[in-house]
């Protein structure tokens, strides 16, 4: 499948990466590669084939819902780019 | 002193318990190694004063007759690790900066060992990439050259940086991590061993996550013996990751027998590539005959899904990435762009990611959005989950019919040139990994083991892949391939 540029723009717009409008055309190409490369699976005949969910067979563990840990709020903020009064502070998201 | 470096962790081990030698002076060699190494950029990050410090405490703890295996060896650590205070930064600009305050599963069971960091190493950004070129701090640099011609050499990737630093005696083993191939096409590439193990044998907590259901930590290291050593430090359950294994840890050294009689290997007919070299070829009908002399029985067989491994891997794991990396938004760590008068929260995403992820990562994280898709997820996603149990299942369908491991060639060619890709397409550079990814996929433990050079005099290797649960049994193997093999040569050091 051949990815034209609005495609590209909205994936990116997706992923949250900005692409400036006349890298687009070379994303698209990248991408439309990428998937044709990838379209080779339609050649394989699926028919009654479980997708796989975890590759070794195995049964999640449960553990009590309990609270195992907490009260490092200086350790969760030590990395943030910006953290103000205890909290993460980011761009005003509501007007 | 620049012999020390050159020792292997097995010997180190016995040296140090024998009094013959200290960590501090394994360590100390081991620094000033790195120092005159900085050509390589094999190290990103340094930590002499850890490591003296850990050193140090590896000696008393060894004269206090308290000395596991891996006590006191200096050792490399791939930057994808976590490692608590020192930077961890998956090779990614987003990540600068970044000092976790925890330490990852596998760094801490190394350390409560004894184990001694020197520094973090080399990688391909986020683990994306088969060359180390995709790294924000830049190449590291095969050790090895052609000949006397000095063009740099890729170390392969993305464990590259670890690769190195082991080739080149600037540690005496490293970790590194495998979602597609990554730590055994670089060691395929510069001479030395990798395993990856069974998918759930080592933690994943605290490693950088790139593609959560193929992602597995392994050891780097100079020798089979060194690999069996490090893989028992390593592994074990851990409550702190879901999909680690509730299962003993077998002594994998004492399974070291070089017995491989009785054994049937197993010869897939779909690792045979138009267009593969003829010297991987010949070394791979080498290995045949090497096994075979050892005693095993040596059978055809098919693993007839091989042709859709990469493209099945080329659908999951960027699906998996562009999940894990939706984390990266510039709000708790890392690298936040700085924005203008008006912007708001959607633009400190995007350019944030625009900023902090390469051109690799993107094209990744972009894929694995589209694919994700809605009215694209049943198309690509589902299809391709389809198809890895295909290939899980071939895999199961011969160890059903009594083949104990697989053998096959490592890489598709030895080392090429940095930047010799550059204008490929990026399918190309996927190629590399065609011999590896299917035992990612099918969550099988997979050693890379060198085994002879080629015309130009680059190490080419060979690769075994082995039962689930089975890596005592593949390490033997690895092991009767190793001593037939007497791969014994090292880079001339030019750097």
């Amino acid at each position: 499948m051949s990815i034209d540029t609005d495609t590209a723009a909205r994936v990116a717009k997706l992923a949250r990466i900005r692409v400036e409008d006349d890298q687009l055309p070379a994303l698209a190409q990248e991408f439309s590669n990428i998937l044709e490369f990838i379209e080779q699976l339609n050649e394989v005949d699926v028919d009654g084939v479980e997708p796989m969910v975890s590759v070794t067979p195995m049964r999640l563990k449960r553990r009590q819902d309990g609270v195992t840990d907490g009260n490092q709020q200086d350790k969760i903020l030590s990395n943030a780019p910006d953290a103000r009064e205890g909290f993460f502070a980011v761009p005003k998201v509501v007007e | 002193m620049s012999d020390l470096t050159k020792m292997k962790v097995a010997e180190a081990r016995d040296a140090l318990r024998a009094g013959d030698v200290t960590s501090v002076e394994l360590t100390e060699a081991c620094l000033s190694a790195i120092e005159g190494a900085d050509a390589l950029n094999a190290y990103v990050h340094k930590t002499p004063e850890i490591a003296i410090e850990q050193a140090k405490a590896a000696d008393a703890r060894i004269k206090a007759g308290d000395a596991p295996s891996m006590c006191g060896i200096p050792m490399g650590i791939k930057d994808l690790f976590c490692t608590k205070g020192v930077a961890s930064q998956a090779a990614s600009r987003i990540l600068e900066g970044f000092k976790p305050e925890y330490e990852s599963t596998v760094t801490s069971q190394l350390f409560d060992a004894g184990a001694v960091m020197l520094g973090k190493l080399n990688m391909d950004e986020f683990a994306m990439g088969s060359s180390n070129e995709t790294s924000c701090y830049g190449n590291a640099v095969n050790p090895w050259r052609r000949g006397n011609d000095d063009t740099q050499l890729t170390p392969g990737g993305s464990s590259g940086g670890s690769a190195a630093a082991v080739a080149a005696d600037l540690c005496l083993a490293a970790t590194g991590t495998d979602t597609g191939g990554s730590i055994r096409q670089p060691a395929a590439f510069t001479g030395i061993t990798g395993i990856k193990p069974t998918y759930g044998r080592c933690s994943r907590w605290g490693i950088i996550a790139f593609a959560s259901s193929l992602d597995q930590a392994g050891p780097m290291t100079k020798d089979v013996r060194d690999a069996a050593i490090l893989l028992q430090a390593m592994c074990g359950h851990d409550p702190k990751d879901s999909t680690s294994a509730d299962l003993p840890v077998p002594d994998f050294e004492a399974m070291l027998t070089g017995d491989i009689k009785g054994k049937t290997i197993g010869i897939p007919r779909e690792y045979h590539m138009d267009g593969m070299p003829e010297e991987i070829e010949a070394l791979w009908a080498k290995g045949r005959d090497m096994l075979a002399d050892a005693g095993a029985k040596i059978v055809d067989i098919s693993l007839p899904n091989t042709k859709y491994a990469l493209p099945a891997y080329y659908v999951i794991a960027p699906a998996e990435a562009s999940s894990n990396l939706a984390r990266y938004d510039g709000v708790r760590y890392g690298h936040r762009a700085t924005l203008a008068a008006g912007e708001g929260i959607n633009d400190m995403y995007e350019k944030t990611r625009a900023e902090g992820f390469g051109p690799e990562v993107q094209r990744r994280v972009m894929v694995g959005t589209y694919v994700l898709s809605a009215g694209f997820y049943d198309a690509y996603y589902n299809r391709a989950r389809k198809v890895r149990s295909l290939i899980k299942k071939d895999f199961e369908d011969v160890f059903a019919q009594g083949v104990d491991a697989i053998l096959t060639p490592a890489t598709p060619s030895s080392a090429f040139g940095l930047g010799e890709m550059k204008d490929a397409d990026p399918v190309q550079m996927y190629l590399n990994d065609v011999f590896t990814v299917t035992v990612n996929l099918a969550g099988l433990p997979g050693v890379s083991v060198p085994a002879g050079l080629d015309k130009q005099g680059l190490p080419l290797g060979l690769q075994l892949i082995g039962r689930p649960w089975e890596e005592g049994d593949l390490l033997n193997t690895a092991y009767a391939l190793e001593r037939a093999a007497g791969f014994v040569e090292k880079p001339a050091k030019w750097w």
